[in-house]
């Protein structure tokens, strides 16, 4: 478990893959089936975003833990075109594509800790983050 | 690519429709077409899509599901989703996707005297 597991995403078959990863490695830490399905929902939105925006990119899930608490890590990563405006794609309703507009800012509604990094013409890096309760 | 049909079934004037499998957005939009086409077909004037068994409903599935029932409402046919889980309730919710125009009801039974009720008050409850 330490090491982590990684789903390459490529096409939309693999954000099913890559939302079942997260809510099979959410189950054996312990999470309970509210918290899976947070979890799984907010990696579905955030693969759909790297699969719809960047064509490819990965979706990587650890355990964590910090001062006595575990939980899970999930990276999202892709060399796609970037995010100019953070501000703006946080936003509820905010879209450039055929979405509802609630993927980033639904998926850090979900979790517990949400942190954009992102370069215009290098890529995007999404770290989020839930505790077990 | 194998395409991955949702079998849809038809009782009296209702189709009823259940998702078993995890669907993929192409697949999910396959459904919405071929629910629309069953309705015109059959002339059903209602439809349950049964969500018992669906664990995670993201911004896509919810937008589609809304759609179904706004498009299929413009052909005249009532929908229900029968089935949805606490914990897909809540992330629907939390996401911020609380389907405000979409009639739902607890279970598959409930939904089809739901409908049953709906068609009779429109007075067209023969068909």
């Amino acid at each position: 478990m330490a090491q982590g597991k990684v789903a390459a995403i490529r096409s939309d078959l693999d954000i099913v893959i890559a939302r079942t990863m997260a809510r099979d490695t959410a189950k054996a830490l312990g999470f309970g089936a509210i918290d899976q399905a947070r979890i799984a929902t907010a990696v579905s939105e955030l693969a759909r975003n790297i699969y719809l925006y960047a064509g490819t990119g990965s979706v990587s899930v650890r355990e964590i833990e910090r001062s006595g608490r575990k939980g899970i890590e999930i990276i999202c990563e892709d060399q796609g075109p970037g995010i100019s405006s953070i501000d703006l794609v946080m936003q509820d309703g905010y879209s450039t594509s055929r979405g509802m507009g609630m993927g980033l800012p639904g998926a850090k509604r979900l979790m517990d800790e949400f942190e954009i990094r992102s370069i215009e013409g290098q890529g995007t890096t999404i770290t989020s983050r839930k505790w077990r309760t | 690519m194998e395409s991955l049909r949702i079998p849809i079934l038809k009782i009296e004037n209702v189709l009823i429709a259940s998702i078993q499998v995890a669907l993929h957005d192409a697949s999910a939009v396959q459904f919405k077409d071929d629910l629309l086409q069953r309705i015109y077909d059959t002339k059903a004037r209602g439809l349950i899509v049964d969500l018992t068994a669906v664990d995670v409903v993201d911004s896509f599935i919810g937008r589609l599901i809304s759609d179904i029932a706004a498009m299929a409402g413009l052909m005249g046919t009532r929908v229900v989703i029968t089935g949805l889980q606490p914990a897909v309730a809540i992330t629907l919710v939390e996401l911020g996707l609380e389907l405000p125009h979409v009639l739902t009801a607890l279970n598959l039974e409930k939904g089809l005297a739901m409908l049953r009720r709906q068609v009779e008050e429109s007075g067209d409850g023969a068909g």
